[in-house]
């Protein structure tokens, strides 16, 4: 049994990092010619780190499934991105970010991790804006921000509710620059099928071009994945249809620990689901949180009178709505972290009180915003401030500035004007905190592999804060695994090209090729879809927002049958060598079903509540998490043993030495 | 509601294709256009025919990953939205759609309704970036002011999403609209002007080597847009080019 070894060096917290830098070995400017490195994935992480990487001298061949890098998720992040830059002079600070991190990730999270990243986080935005990100400003030419859950400064930099999307064009945009100089090779549409290890250290991929289905082999004397998150073992979820757990799952099988499985977000604002019909759910910025107040009506006849369409919500009297978040949480009010808004919206609509006809939908109100803003605005043009149409139409301009394109998606979506009526939410499945475990250098349990942005599990505990998954997505990729990996490969200067001739390289590629062949000649009579929306009814059902010991044996039940049945019943048209979605899609959801045990099993083993994992059995009596501290703050690292079920538990014990460990109270 | 769907079947890049007629029933006006399409798909595995091939990811609007060209429009009769947020309430009960990939020469097709949009990459990586080296040592990132009115110009620029539609709706398939949010960004940022001349000629020179038509200012581009990418951006490359050929 391998044993987990953090590698969190000595030393002070706040210099750990600084410490570390300086003594890591290096590899010189000529000998990093000689060494290649692959990237599998080319979202914020996978990005940032191909393009540092290649600066840096190093050889890169970066992976994606997508037809260009430009695609990958990272893209759709609305809200923003954190730091401790304190340029709105509220109170700032690196330690403060440090530490509203490690209070939001519920204290399930590596101290020494979350502070490099609270350090790093500064020079991010550096770094954009000589990019050319095209950041938000006020008139007088600085950056602006905004404020996010968990938190009570403003340290959020945003571009409109596209922050995700200029942050991963500037990535991409350092990525083309390498590309065009030779450094970074890059394979579109392009799935990784397996790590391929030689000597027990990680020395390349399998990979399947899907345009014509040649299986390729692709040495390399590390291999860095930057695949992302594995929300979609939901199959609804706010992931991109493509995005997958696979990357992470073929390493996993071949050694990688998987940690935390069970850490998932629910996102208290999306849009609510509406039929059967449904491919993914779509997400609203959380930064709507900023001026949306979140209510339900007082009394269960209003909620009747709504749903039968007898009642508008804007007729509805100020005395006769709950803003159930403001009541419960008053000094944090629509501003709670994102589990514990997910909670409270699952809790009222489970008393009865959700305002669509599926029960399921919370309304985020704009209305007292966009007065506030009109008669701001009406102040400062010297305009009647008693002027109601005026003050509205002013008000909806700000609005308009601020959220325009969420409020144009949601009208597109939802055919409802929300600059008129208050829009309907409701939580869904966002991100996943949980991940490949790595060390803190961000390699895994493999020798050699390593795992950045969403696909590890460091950085976040049990429950991540908004506008930090961007921060931690291009911590990792700038200016962490660029050092980091230096020290690993100074061994290896003298290694050579890899040779993908090796017996280790064509047994992968045969593994690989016998996989393709059962999943086309199965022949069975269920589409993938069939298998997927099954597999997400499970989880959703039985380990989503909250869960219990008997639904979480029984889910475990559940995803071992339907799995078997997926192998004997399956039906995926087409052939191996051409074009083939079905194949891909296939191959992505059998990993899922395996995911999907592991991730109930984990559940079952964690006895406690925390952040993302709400376990019905252990709640105050006010309904409010009930963590377990003494028993269970620690990683849990899950080895690849056959079965999921069969998988085993190694414990990263958690140390504070910097933080308090308490309850967390948003109260 | 009940469609009939005329839709652009080709093997892969060397076949010839043709246009082959769906009926599908009970489409929902709640449904995306590519949950019609998903829907489809999953009645023609059940009957043990070959699905259709499209291109689509994020589905909410942005990656840029979805095209088709539905009714003889790029992302089909809504306004400023790409493929995956229209939705079938824009359609009648009843009616025929027609359902072509983005077609271009420098878009070639993969299968039925996926191009290769590769050539946009290329332009890209011919200029479209900021020559700057991730340090953790650059200036601070307000050390320059940058007027808000350029900084707005420049974001509305950059939200371009890549997904070729102003390709595929100008006549002379033409990749002006593309190129110019890209250079727009960076000329209006005190950043990007360092290398202002090399882009421009750069990244023009590209697009010409890949095809691409020339402009010949009608606006389908901007018409088409899922994301309102302004005709000024056009006007501004032209300057940009001008002044870079005259300064050569």
């Amino acid at each position: 049994m391998s044993k987990l070894n953090s590698k969190v060096p000595e030393g002070p917290l706040s210099e750990k990092w600084t410490r570390h830098k300086s003594k890591i070995n290096l590899v010189s400017p000529a000998n990093k010619r000689l060494i290649d490195i692959i990237v599998v994935g080319t979202g914020l992480a996978g990005a940032s780190a191909s393009a540092t990487l290649a600066e840096l001298g190093y050889n890169v061949k970066s992976f994606c499934f997508q037809d260009s890098p430009r695609r990958a998720h990272s893209i759709a992040a609305q809200g923003g991105i954190n730091a401790a830059k304190n340029y709105q002079g509220d109170g700032d600070s690196t330690h403060r970010l440090f530490y509203d991190t490690i209070k939001g990730g519920d204290y399930r999270s590596r101290e020494s991790n979350v502070y490099r990243l609270a350090e790093v986080s500064n020079n991010i935005i550096d770094q954009c804006v000589a990019q050319g990100v095209p950041f938000a400003r006020d008139y007088g030419g600085l950056l602006d921000n905004r404020s996010f859950g968990g938190v009570l400064v403003s340290r959020t930099f945003y571009a409109k509710g596209q922050t995700g999307q200029q942050l991963l064009l500037g990535a991409y945009s350092a990525m083309n620059r390498q590309i065009g100089r030779g450094k970074i090779k890059m394979y579109n549409r392009h799935e990784m099928m397996d790590i391929v290890k030689v000597e027990g250290k990680a020395r390349g991929i399998i990979t399947r071009n899907l345009i014509n289905g040649e299986i390729e082999s692709h040495g390399a004397h590390a291999v860095v994945i930057a695949s992302g998150g594995y929300g979609n073992v939901f199959f609804l979820s706010t992931n991109a249809m493509g995005s997958n757990v696979s990357a992470g799952w073929k390493i996993h099988k071949k050694g990688a620990h998987f940690a935390n499985p069970c850490f998932t977000q629910i996102h208290p604002t999306c849009i609510p689901v509406s039929g059967d019909h449904q491919s993914k759910l779509t997400l609203m910025s959380e930064s709507l949180r900023n001026d949306g107040r979140i209510w339900v009506p007082k009394n269960i006849d209003d909620v009747k009178a709504i749903r039968e369409g007898n009642l508008k919500p804007i007729d509805l009297l100020e005395e006769n709505r709950d803003y159930y978040l403001e009541r419960r949480y008053p000094a944090f009010g629509n501003l709670v972290p994102r589990d514990v808004a997910s909670r409270a919206a699952k809790e009222r609509c489970d008393a009865g009180f959700g305002v669509n006809n599926t029960g399921e939908a919370v309304y985020l109100d704009f209305s007292a915003a966009i007065l506030r803003y009109g008669i701001e605005q009406a102040h400062v043009k010297g305009l009647d401030e008693k002027d109601v149409s005026l003050i509205k139409k002013l008000g909806q301009e700000v609005v308009r500035s601020k959220y325009g394109n969420l409020f144009q998606m949601y009208e597109k979506i939802v055919d409802q004007n929300p600059y008129e009526n208050p829009m309907m939410i409701y939580p869904a499945v966002h991100y996943t905190m949980g991940g490949v475990w790595v060390d803190y250098n961000l390699m895994t349990s493999i020798e050699g592999c390593y795992a950045i942005g969403e696909a590890n599990f460091s950085d976040h505990g049990a429950n991540r804060l908004g506008a930090s998954a961007l921060m931690q997505g291009l911590a990792d990729g700038y200016f962490v695994l660029p050092y980091t990996i230096g020290d690993y490969l100074s061994n290896d200067i003298r290694t050579g090209k890899i040779n993908t001739d090796s017996e280790e390289f064509k047994l992968a590629e045969k593994e690989v090729r016998s996989r393709i062949d059962q999943l086309l000649n199965n022949k069975g009579k269920n589409s993938v879809d069939y298998y997927h929306k099954k597999l997400g009814e499970i989880m959703w059902n039985q380990c989503g927002m909250s869960r219990n010991e008997s639904e979480l044996k029984s889910a475990m039940i559940k995803i071992k049958e339907l799995r078997k049945d997926f192998f004997e019943n399956v039906n995926v048209p087409g052939l191996a060598n051409e074009f083939n979605e079905q194949l891909a899609k296939a191959g992505r959801v059998a990993d899922f079903l395996e995911l999907g045990e592991l991730f109930a099993k984990d559940a079952l083993e964690r006895g406690e509540s925390c952040g993302g994992h709400f376990r019905e059995e252990f709640q105050t009596p006010e309904g409010e998490a009930l963590r377990d501290d003494k028993n269970y703050t620690f990683v849990s690292a899950w080895e690849y043993n056959g079965d999921p079920e069969n998988a085993i538990l190694h414990k990263e014990e958690l140390n504070y030495e910097e933080v308090e460990v308490k309850t967390r109270s948003y109260k | 509601m009940n469609l009939i769907l005329k839709i652009w079947r080709q093997a892969n890049s060397n076949s010839k294709g043709k246009i082959v007629d769906y009926s599908i029933k009970n489409v929902s006006p709640d449904m995306s256009f590519l949950e019609m399409m998903d829907m489809l798909n999953e009645q023609l595995i059940n009957n043990g025919d070959d699905p259709v091939a499209f291109d689509h990811d994020c589905r909410e609007g942005i990656c840029g990953m979805c095209s088709m060209f539905i009714n003889g429009e790029a992302h089909g009769p809504d306004r400023l939205v790409t493929t995956c947020q229209l939705h079938m309430r824009k359609f009648k009960d009843g009616e025929t759609i027609t359902i072509e990939p983005f077609r271009a020469n420098a878009f070639p097709v993969i299968k039925d309704l996926t191009v290769d949009r590769s050539s946009f990459d290329r332009i890209q990586q011919a200029g479209g970036f900021i020559s700057v080296n991730t340090s953790g040592n650059t200036q601070d990132a307000n050390s320059i002011p940058i007027g808000k009115h350029d900084a707005d110009n420049a974001f509305d620029a950059a939200t371009c999403i890549g997904c070729g539609a102003c390709v595929a709706s100008c006549k002379n398939a033409s990749a002006m609209l593309f190129v110019s949010a890209k250079v727009s960004q960076y000329s209006l940022l005190p950043q990007g002007k360092v290398e202002a001349t090399g882009r421009v000629l750069n990244m023009v020179k590209q697009m010409d080597e890949e095809g691409f038509g020339n402009c010949t200012n009608t606006g389908a581009c901007e018409v088409e847009c899922p994301k309102g990418i302004s005709l000024e951006n056009i006007a501004r490359l032209n300057r940009e080019y001008l002044w870079a050929s005259l300064k050569g």
